[in-house]
């Protein structure tokens, strides 16, 4: 490792702009875990509340790698993610993230096209209260000669009061003409309607916020391999949040 | 059952409510008629304790509690139904889901035990099956998708598995055809005719009220109830209109 690398961030580095850098100089640095896959490889891969965390993926041609993250419970966890996408590959990127109590969550990403006709689906879902901050940033960049890519980012957050902060920056870098990337994103609060609607019938106004949220997240874990166990880490997080 | 007393509301600073009175005894159903603007559906979300609709004067008295004093949840769990005019369509929850939920919240603050899952899908076939609305529907997640008569069905499906004592129906006659209209009429009687049970019909129209037939029938304008009457009168109101029967 150089001692560059080692020197902790500051804001000014655009991926450590919202940064708890407190709490990361305890970290400090972070060792890179590679996932590598080679041609025509497929893996699924689930992280829960994981600490600060830096991830390289490289994806081989043809290779397929499902990734849901849970970043929950913990005063300042980050996940940044750097990926390689070869010549028809697939990264499907699912992550709740559920900050409560001033805690500081975060993901960061830059996923780079550069073969043809690779698939990138990140779907990220955040919810923030007790005066918590929630961020992603996240970058899909297609090289040159990458046509054919079909590149996806869906980013919403829902603030369960004012004193919370969310972060979303999704950002394009497009080097090649045949190409077809989506970007949506969206901060929130929960619908007031919907809670009354559901109080009407009889719900608890914390029973009613938890069924709402619990929907919403469940959207960051559609197909995972193991949907069903994160869905459930992540209602014993909202419960402990509200 | 229920006892309005003077009730005045304000929605966003601006009166609405303008000394409504009004008593429903248990066994009786009443419909409350009225040009638009007159202050119904307000009346309704007075009622269910929605937000941003403030009493500024008057009581009412559910069951001998002080309805205004509860917060919308403690409202339906005291057998308080409101049919919305409008149904929230709210992704990614199921009707079964949260009715179940939503039911058994309301039996606990009872102190009655909860509804198991085999029980509760048995009710809610059988209130489904009574208001011709496939099961499968009710497994999707709340009103999305629905068209306008189905969320209406919906809404009356609901009412049925949740057994209220006191169901106010606003306007729960929009947005029906002819066939939806009779079978959601016959869905009221079957679930609210009862000696022990009260509905507040909130309507424009009369022809709701050929199949559920009222004991009494109010007109109200300007925020307050300006004429009450039997079932003849929603006939009177049909032919000349609210201008000359209220005005």
């Amino acid at each position: 490792m150089t001692i560059a690398a080692a020197l902790l961030p500051t804001r000014k580095d655009e991926d450590f702009r919202y940064a708890d850098l407190e709490s990361l100089a305890r970290v400090w640095p972070v060792a890179v875990e590679s996932i590598a896959l080679g041609e025509g490889e497929s893996r699924a891969l689930s992280i829960v509340s994981m600490g600060v965390r830096e991830l390289a993926v490289t994806l081989a041609s043809g290779a397929s790698l499902d990734l849901h993250v849970l970043n929950a419970g913990q005063d300042y966890g980050r996940l940044s993610l750097r990926a390689e996408l070869g010549a028809g590959s697939r990264f499907n990127f699912g992550a709740a993230q559920l900050a409560g109590s001033g805690q500081v969550l975060e993901v960061v990403t830059h996923v780079a096209h550069l073969g043809p006709d690779a698939i990138s689906q990140q779907t990220v879902r955040s919810v923030a209260g007790g005066g918590s901050t929630v961020n992603y940033l996240g970058k899909v960049h297609v090289a040159k000669g990458a046509d054919g890519t079909d590149g996806s980012q869906s980013v919403r957050a829902m603030l369960l009061d004012r004193q919370s902060a969310a972060n979303a920056k999704p950002e394009l870098e497009i080097h090649a003409d045949d190409v077809k990337c989506a970007h949506g994103c969206a901060v929130g609060e929960l619908d007031k309607q919907a809670l009354f609607y559901l109080a009407q019938r009889g719900l608890p106004p914390e029973a009613a916020k938890k069924l709402m949220l619990q929907a919403f997240v469940a959207e960051a874990f559609v197909g995972a391999a193991d949907e069903e166990a994160l869905l459930a880490q992540a209602l014993a997080a909202l419960e402990a949040m509200l | 059952m229920l006892k309005i007393e003077n009730l005045h509301a304000t929605v966003a600073d601006k009166p609405i409510l303008k000394g409504l009175s009004l008593s429903i005894n248990a066994g009786e159903v009443h419909a409350i008629m009225g040009p638009n603007g007159a202050g119904k559906s307000t009346l309704s979300y007075v009622l269910g304790g929605r937000p941003g609709y403030e009493v500024t004067e008057g009581s009412v008295t559910f069951m001998g509690q002080d309805l205004l004093a509860l917060e919308p949840h403690e409202r339906a769990a005291a057998g308080l139904f409101l049919g919305f005019q409008y149904p929230v369509e709210i992704p990614g929850v199921s009707f079964v889901q949260f009715l179940r939920e939503s039911a058994n919240a309301q039996r606990k603050s009872r102190c009655e035990p909860p509804l198991s899952g085999g029980e509760f899908l048995k009710l809610a076939r059988e209130k489904a099956a009574l208001l011709k609305m496939d099961m499968e529907m009710l497994k999707r997640p709340v009103n999305v998708g629905f068209s306008g008569g189905e969320k209406k069905r919906a809404e009356m499906v609901q009412m049925g598995i949740l057994g209220p004592s006191l169901a106010v129906l606003d306007e729960t006659d929009s947005g029906l055809d002819i066939d939806a209209l009779r079978i959601v009429g016959e869905g009221i009687n079957a679930t609210m005719r009862a000696s022990d049970k009260a509905v507040l019909l909130i309507t424009h129209y009369q022809r709701l009220l050929d199949y559920v037939q009222p004991d009494f029938v109010h007109v109200l304008a300007g925020g307050r109830i300006v004429r009450t009457g039997g079932k003849e009168l929603a006939l009177e109101l049909e032919e000349h209109g609210y201008e000359e029967v209220a005005g």
